[in-house]
């Protein structure tokens, strides 16, 4: 197990190096380049311009800047410059940093929500396989994985606009550095419910569809009758013989969630003006920071790489079955 | 006994028998067709009797078996009548929940897939442990029960065994464990489906030894179920012999086996594996020679269809 | 090939099937003929008729009528109807000049009102364009971009699969970590740096061409690796080691042996990511870096309707493209379960 695990977090390196190299490659291959946005700002220091193209060499090809870039990025003296952000002028590590909460906190309460609700629909809908109560939640997962996140995001806005029950996007209200810390609470679980939503609906329907399936499957395997022979009553041999074996499946699902958590809400924070990540990603390729685009690409990747080794990891742990050696 | 049976077998003096399964008919519907998988059956254990049926692959065996506490489907798709008399209670006519006080508790299974009729993802201690709790609450230390009864079906090590999960263990392994389960709540009788099918030969003789063993130890009935007479004899006490749906011929073990009356009996007879004889082939049931044979009642019974589903 | 004509026939069989594929057929008329339905170009602006809701059509003097409406309170853009007051409709004329199937020139129209009167079956948007029109035209984008792009996942999936899977070694190694190397960076992030790497001032053409190019490469692994796992299998079979046997060479050998058998599961394979293509077309036009103004495409529609006013004054109609997404990627979606549980009823192969 030990073993399996360091050998994919290796192959995490050359994978992230080809990941950057072409991210890299493809900016470049864009016309223009940054430099024409920062010469055009002019409380940007031009020493500074001058120090910047020394240490990225920005007038090398390139190949020779990627270089110049990942040397900087491997932490000789213990610390990773990811480089600089032209437009927000920081870090873009702390610029990263700043984005992360608020992403973070979209993503866990959009799958909380979406697990709480879709987990007890699909052992309903398999239980009662066949029933009204069946047909329309298949039915609605159906539509649910047809619908495109950002009309739903957008139908949302509508929502919040027509009723007024709900702030128009955003992650805090405008006079939110005055609020109590209760306020202040209340304020940010004010703006994440719209998104939530939004966010959550699409895995709903996909984790109450594998849900079901799972359950079926299992109802139909001979332990279940075993358990029945024993006298267990039907509720505890559904709940407790056949969830434990149907949810297996889902804790890869769970894993994949997890390396979403980064990228996963793209649309719906551009759209609902949530300032996470994805808004952050989306407004620097339009600016063309690249910096922060690589610095993005390289945590969404290993977020992504690293869900799917721990959704790997947590069936082991889940299923005594599965031994990796 | 047994209504279609040609003998008639009453040995045993004791009054009332522990099991009596009186015209006992299964029906399947689905999409409209009804299937008759077993037509009007009678039958009785005696208690410390041990009874095999016998028959070829969709019989009626197995569902038979699984009738006796309802584990079949429900109503619509599933319907059972007759009488199913264990100590006298018409467990036909039990409600789910008093039903589910004989399961495990007077009436216990084990099943053909040992691999497969264990949840893989409870430890073999968890299982049984489960059948313990549920029937027999007055027991203070499951631990050490689980362990007596792994050590009652002779699995060596079983304070270390009982944490084990199903996958660890080897087939016969398995069914041992299956073993124990059904007897850790000390049934009256045991329902053994085709307990040895799916494992090696040498295995086998082995579970075969412990059944036997157990039978003698507990003095509990069993139902041994099986297509092969091989094992019946020397360890059944009254043999049934099943084809689509019908007993076709009932009685005790020795007598069957020595002349048997019906020629689908003398069909199975012959099918039995010889240890240590290499058959070039299995031998099939040769229905053409049966019809010739001109057992009125097989033919029909083929005839009128009583199995149209597989 | 009498193998993909029974798939065809199976689908119609099918009571879902057939529905969807009725629903389909409707939608591809409108987008063949949506010159011939729509009344106004996708350019045709009207700047006083800003925001117009929805017109309404009544009956009188043995003729059909589109209402009048005056803005009642220009800063609200609250139109009120002028009680009595219409303009005929008029079927069959002739309006703006246009090519049928790109080919005929032609200049009826389904039907038109004169001028100044407008009709707008389904409003108009912030420079007063007809949105029926602009949706009937920008079905075109969304119905066909699945189309073409099966196409190229098709020979690039068959390709680097089947040859991965067929000749193994060196070529399936590097195919299949260039795959994993696609799929580790996320969708969307990858999506808009493609985009971001060419030109932002292209003709419509190129752009379309662009956006299928770019959303074949981020779903064309799917396909190769499923592909590459049958020609695996296949490999060993009886029928393609006699032809090795036989000397046959080992591109015809994929070609003739090895295409035929996974050609239904390509197709649908493939046929699975068509939604992928539509919603990933609406997200890159609604975020402007898709078809641009003045073509209209349902996501490019989209875009207006997040303007904050859309929201205040209620212009529900400016979200109707994206009830037209809706509705056909369901309709793709069943398809493809459909024609996938006709394939590959056991899920051994496809599954989402
Ligand atoms: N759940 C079910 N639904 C419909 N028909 C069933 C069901 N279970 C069993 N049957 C039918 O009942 C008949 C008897 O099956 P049964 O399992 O009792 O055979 P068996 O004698 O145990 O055979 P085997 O030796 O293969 O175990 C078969 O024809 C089978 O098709
Ligand atoms: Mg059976």
């Amino acid at each position: 197990m030990r073993t399996v695990i360091t050998r994919r977090l290796l192959a995490l390196i050359p994978m992230l190096l080809g990941i950057t190299f072409m991210a890299t490659m493809l900016m470049h291959l864009a016309p223009g380049d940054f430099l024409d946005q920062v010469r055009m700002q002019r409380d940007v220091d031009p020493d500074y311009i001058e120090r910047l193209e020394q240490e990225f060499g920005l007038h090398n090809p390139w190949y020779v800047q990627y270089f110049l870039w990942l040397s900087n990025v491997i932490p000789w003296d213990l610390r990773s410059d990811f480089g600089y952000s032209f437009h927000y002028k920081v870090d873009v590590w702390e610029l990263l940093g700043q984005r992360l909460p608020a992403t973070i906190i979209l993503s866990l309460t959009s799958l909380t929500f979406a697990w709480i609700i879709a987990i007890p629909l699909g052992v309903l809908a398999a239980i009662y396989k066949d029933s009204v109560f069946d047909r329309i939640s298949s039915i609605l997962a159906y539509a649910a994985l047809s619908i495109p996140e950002f009309f739903l995001a957008l139908l949302a806005l509508f929502f919040a606009a027509r009723t007024g029950l709900f702030p128009l996007g955003g992650f805090t209200s405008t006079e939110f550095e005055f609020m109590s810390p209760f306020r202040k609470f209340f304020d940010i679980v004010h703006h994440l419910v719209l998104p939530t939503i939004v966010v959550g609906i699409g895995s709903i329907a996909s984790i109450m569809r594998i849900m079901r399936a799972n359950f079926i499957d299992n109802i139909r395997s001979e332990y279940v009758t075993t358990a029945r022979a024993k006298g267990v009553p039907e509720g505890i041999v559904m709940f407790r013989h056949v969830f434990r074996n149907a949810i297996n499946p889902l804790i890869t699902a769970a894993g994949f969630a997890f390396s979403t958590i980064l990228s996963g809400a793209l649309m719906v924070e551009i759209v609902m003006n949530y300032p996470g990540i994805g808004h952050l990603v989306f407004h620097a390729l339009l600016q063309q920071d690249q910096f922060v685009v690589l610095g993005a690409l390289v945590m969404g990747s290993t977020m992504l790489i690293l869900g799917n080794l721990l959704a790997d990891i947590m069936l082991a742990w889940n299923d005594p079955r599965i031994r990796y050696d | 006994m047994a209504k279609n049976g040609n003998r008639n077998s009453s040995s045993t003096e004791s009054p009332s028998p522990l099991l009596d399964v009186r015209d006992l008919v299964i029906e399947f519907r689905s999409r409209g067709e009804t299937n008759l998988a077993v037509d009007g059956i009678s039958f009785e254990v005696r208690k410390g009797e041990t009874l095999a049926v016998v028959g070829e692959s969709g019989s009626g065996k197995s569902v038979t078996a699984m009738s006796l506490t309802r584990l079949l489907p429900e109503e619509p798709v599933c319907r059972i009548s007759g009488d199913i008399l264990f100590e006298g209670r018409n467990l036909t006519r039990c409600s789910e929940r008093e039903i589910r006080k004989f399961r495990g508790k007077e009436i216990a299974y084990i099943f053909q897939e040992p691999a497969t009729s264990l949840n893989p993802v409870f430890t073999v201690g968890n299982q049984i442990a489960e059948a313990i709790k549920l029937h027999r609450p007055e027991v203070n230390d499951v631990e050490k029960e689980i362990i007596r009864s792994l050590d009652l079906v002779k699995i060596r090590e079983p304070e270390k065994r009982f944490r084990d999960y199903p996958h660890q263990l080897s087939g016969g392994m398995q069914q041992r464990v299956m073993i124990a389960m059904a007897l850790a709540c000390h049934p009256k009788l045991l329902v053994a489906d085709e307990p040895t099918t799916a494992l090696d030969v040498t295995i086998q003789a082995q579970i075969m030894d412990l059944l036997r063993d157990l039978k003698q130890k507990l003095a509990m009935s069993i139902i041994l179920i099986t297509h092969n007479f091989g094992i019946v004899s020397g360890f059944a006490d009254k043999v049934i012999v099943m084809f689509r749906g019908k007993i076709v011929e009932a009685g005790p073990t020795e007598e069957v086996l020595r002349n048997p009356q019906h020629a689908y009996t003398r069909a199975l007879i012959s099918c039995i594996p010889r240890m240590g004889v290499r058959q070039k082939r299995l031998t099939t049931i040769d229905y053409a020679e049966l019809e010739k044979a001109g057992d009125q009642r097989l033919t029909e019974n083929r005839n009128n269809g009583a199995n149209t589903v597989e | 090939m009498t193998r993909e004509k029974g798939i065809f026939r199976q689908v119609l069989e099918r009571p879902l099937g057939l529905a969807v594929l009725s629903l389909l057929a409707v939608f591809y008329l409108v987008a063949l003929f949506a010159d011939f339905l729509s009344p106004y170009e996708t350019s045709d602006q009207d700047l006083q008729k800003t925001y117009h809701p929805p017109t309404s059509v009544f009956w009188k003097d043995g003729g059909l009528h589109v209402q009048r409406y005056e803005l009642a309170e220009p800063q609200e853009m609250v139109y009120r109807k002028i009680e009595g007051e219409g303009a005929p409709i008029r079927f069959f004329a002739s309006g703006y000049e246009y090519r049928l199937f790109g080919l005929i020139p032609a200049e009826r129209h389904l039907f038109l009102v004169d001028e100044p009167d407008r009709i707008y079956l389904l409003g108009s948007d912030e420079t007063g364009r007809d949105n029926f029109s602009r949706l009937l035209y920008g079905s075109r984008i969304s119905l066909s971009i699945g189309l073409v792009g099966i196409s190229i996942i098709m020979v690039f999936g068959f390709m680097a699969g089947g040859l991965a899977g067929y000749f193994g070694g060196i070529w399936d190694g590097v195919t299949m970590r260039f795959i994993e190397l696609v799929m580790a960076i996320p969708g969307l992030y990858l999506l808009l740096v493609l985009r971001s790497t060419f030109p932002d001032h292209l003709s419509p053409a190129q752009i379309f061409f662009l956006i299928v190019l770019i959303l074949s490469f981020l779903a064309w692994g799917g396909t190769a690796r499923i592909i590459r796992g049958m020609t695996l299998s296949l490999r060993n079979r009886q029928f393609v080691l006699a032809a090795e046997v036989l000397g046959q060479s080992s591109w015809k050998i994929v070609w003739k042996h090895i295409l035929p058998n996974v050609f239904s599961y390509l197709v649908v394979a493939a046929s699975l990511s068509i939604p992928g293509f539509i919603l990933g077309e609406a997200a890159l036009s609604f975020l402007g870096l898709g078809i641009q103004e003045p073509s209209a495409s349902w996501g490019l529609m989209l875009s207006q309707a997040q303007d904050m006013k859309v929201f205040m004054l209620n212009f529900w109609w400016l979200l109707l493209p994206g009830a037209a997404i809706f509705v056909t990627v369901i309709a793709f979606n069943v398809l493809g379960d459909v024609l996938r549980d006709i394939v590959d009823p056991k899920q051994k192969f496809l599954s989402r």
